[in-house]
């Protein structure tokens, strides 16, 4: 346990620490804060005085170090256009981005294993020769179109779910406001998180598919099928949990990087969540705000990696997090 | 009525460049407690035969002619359920590789409960109960513990003991045993060996013993299959074969056997080496490696002739007694 701690706490400062150099150099580039704060018809001597002040004269590594210090403490400067800290103004719309993310993730396990593992089971079915098909199609079909094509269709012509805005939104015990508690918000929910779902789904069915079909060719299933096992048993307890050990790890990987392709999808949407803000912040040039915003995404990144490394361990006996018991 | 039967079994593998034959004309039966030993070369067939009997052959794979009988009953008509009531309850197999047949996720105790639980309505904890004892039967020290724990934590010799377990677990009739050593330690070899021989002979059980070594053979076995690139070429009593081997490739088998060998002198192989599957030999599939190859050998495969207790297929087989090389 002590050593996947420590080999995870290294992994966060690692990634953390490049984060915070590419945030700090977008500050560094991005627009000269001095305008932000003075006009235009402030003579010059007076800004470099100010500069100096400001400590922006300083050596890159004294600015950054003075930078990085002050993010520790949670303090990521101030949106230049909200006025508040970055950081609370970010986080303010985490839950929005999450419920995209979690909505996404939630279609994506619910039809990607049952349809991996039919293609993979009855290859020469004409089901799985469609699912097949239709997923090589869902690889290359870029998110935009998806998105316009379900709101034509589910929102304008059949008028079944609505296509912009998140709805109401439910209070999970006054800590947590979420689209999931309340029937409004599922409604809005549902075409951004098929939109958001559609760019892994194809590629999720396919990776399960080829594991599985690995798999089946192992020996222990071979030696499972020679045991005179049911048919049922061999497929869903010897095969499919081998199968799901290397899915596991890198759909991971792939959820994690999903809260960055919520860009897209929010603002098609108009999905009032942190990537959508971000591209706001971006037309502003809010560096502040650009600055929480990729940290905060580096933060979830690494979160997500860690659970799913303890979801691995739990399930492969082979991998101990807590030592021997 | 023979407990297993097979006749003019023909095995093929679909691949690319055309249907290849991986088995053809085997024919053999085999009754209660027989102990009977396939060899040859790698390649030449023993592992698909192994599969065949218990119709495990998978996908670009099928049997394409003849069949295997079990106590009368053809194995390519049985239903799923009258296949999977033999597979692992009547016959059960060893594999080759310890470290590959048990599943990497799962503890031997549920390994070893689901294959009771598959073949017979049986409760967990007796389940259990069985699980031990065959456990101590192949011994294997404190079974109780060992039912929680996952292959990974067990040693090669320590995994093939389970596997043994395991295809113990019903009382078989018959056991196919596929060069189940090979993977193991040398130490470890004789000790696996002398528990399959003690336990099929303490239980009647029929043996199938899968090898590359003629010496196991001439110690576990009574029956002896030689095959060669899909075919069995010799077939007959063990000690027969082994003090005089009719077919050339068998007596090659045999001279290149170390303790065949003269001390210091360089042992004798044969030459050249078994051809793959789709190359096409007209007449007798060893001829182009033969000593004694004539033409007729490369003209027709020659049929069985029979020879003391051994039934041999070869041309030469009289010529080859009544004039023998010089050289020997
Ligand atoms: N899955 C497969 N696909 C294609 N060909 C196969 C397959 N399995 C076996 N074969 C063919 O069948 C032949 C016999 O293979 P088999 O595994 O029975 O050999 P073997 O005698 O058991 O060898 P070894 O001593 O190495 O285990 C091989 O030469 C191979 O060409
Ligand atoms: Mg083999």
């Amino acid at each position: 346990m002590l050593a996947f701690l420590i080999k995870r706490l290294a992994q966060a400062i690692a990634v953390m620490f490049v984060i915070s150099i590419i945030s700090f150099s977008i500050q560094d580039n991005l627009g000269d804060p001095l305008r932000e704060l003075v006009g235009q018809s402030v003579s010059e001597a007076e800004r470099q005085a100010l500069r100096d002040e400001l400590g922006l004269n300083d050596p890159f590594i004294t600015q950054y170090l003075r930078f990085a210090g002050k993010a520790l403490q949670g303090d990521l400067g101030t949106s230049y256009f909200f006025k508040k800290p970055a950081l609370e103004v970010i986080l303010s719309k985490l839950s929005a981005t999450l419920d995209l993310v979690f909505g996404a993730t939630l279609i994506i396990i619910s039809f990607s294993v049952p349809f991996g593992v039919y293609c993979a089971l009855k290859p020469q079915n004409w089901f799985a020769k469609t699912i097949m098909g239709l997923s090589t199609i869902g690889i290359s079909v870029p998110v935009f179109l998806t998105a316009i094509g379900l709101i034509y269709i589910f929102a304008i012509e059949l008028g079944w779910a609505p296509a912009f805005g998140r709805g109401e939104t439910g209070s999970f015990l006054g800590l947590w406001d979420s689209a999931f508690l309340t029937k409004d918000g599922l409604a809005h929910l549902v075409l951004p998180s098929i939109t958001l779902a559609s760019i892994m789904l194809p590629l999720f069915i396919r990776l399960i598919r080829s594991e599985m079909q690995e798999v089946l060719q192992s020996e222990y299933v071979r030696f499972a099928w020679a045991k005179g096992l049911f048919p049922n048993r061999i497929h869903y307890v010897h095969a499919l949990k081998n199968t799901m050990l290397p899915v596991i790890t890198v759909g991971g990987v792939q959820i994690g990087t999903m809260v960055a392709y919520t860009i897209l999808t929010e603002t098609v949407f108009q999905w009032p969540g942190m990537g959508f803000l971000f591209l706001e912040a971006v037309n502003r040039v809010d560096t502040p705000l650009i600055v929480a915003y990729l940290i905060v995404v580096g933060a979830i990144f690494i979160f997500v990696n860690t659970v799913v490394d303890i979801i691995y361990g739990l399930v492969n006996p082979t991998v101990k997090l807590i030592g021997n018991k | 009525m023979a407990l297993l039967q097979v006749n003019d079994l023909e095995v093929s593998f679909d691949m690319r460049s055309g249907s290849v034959k991986a088995l053809q004309d085997i024919n053999f039966s085999i009754e209660r407690g027989d102990r009977v030993g396939i060899v040859g070369e790698s390649g030449a067939g023993k592992s698909v035969l192994g599969f065949s009997i218990l119709n495990l052959i998978s996908r670009p794979g099928s049997i394409t002619g003849g069949n295997v009988l079990f106590e009368d009953r053809d194995l390519a008509n049985l239903s799923a359920k009258e296949l999977r009531d033999i597979r692992g309850n009547r016959i059960s197999m060893i594999f080759q590789d310890p470290m590959m047949t048990l599943n990497p996720v799962l503890t031997i105790g549920t390994q070893m409960i689901e294959c009771l639980q598959a073949h017979r309505k049986i409760n967990k904890n007796d389940a259990k109960k069985i699980a031990i004892q065959k456990l101590q039967q192949v011994y294997i020290p404190s079974p109780e513990t060992r039912l929680d724990q996952y292959p990974h934590e067990l040693s090669g010799g320590m995994r093939q003991r389970i596997v043994i377990a395991i295809g113990l677990l019903m009382d078989p009739e018959i056991i196919i045993a596929d060069e189940p050593t090979t993977a193991l330690d040398v130490t470890i070899q004789a000790e696996i060996m002398e528990l399959i021989l003690e336990l099929c002979e303490r239980n009647h059980v029929a043996l199938i013993m899968i090898t590359h070594d003629l010496g196991v053979i001439s110690q576990v076995t009574n029956r002896l299959f030689v095959m060669y690139s899909g075919r069995i070429i010799e077939q007959g009593p063990t000690k027969e074969i082994i003090n005089d081997a009719q077919h050339p490739y068998t007596q090659g088998l045999i001279n290149a056997l170390p303790q065949m060998t003269i001390r210091g002198e360089r042992l004798q192989q044969i030459p050249g080496s078994m051809p793959s599957l789709n190359t096409r030999i007209t007449g007798c599939v060893f001829h182009p490696r033969c000593e004694h190859a004539e033409n007729t050998c490369t003209r027709t495969h020659p049929k069985y002739t029979t020879s003391g207790g051994c039934k041999v297929a070869c041309h030469m087989v009289e010529k080859m007694k009544s004039q023998p090389l010089l050289s020997e």
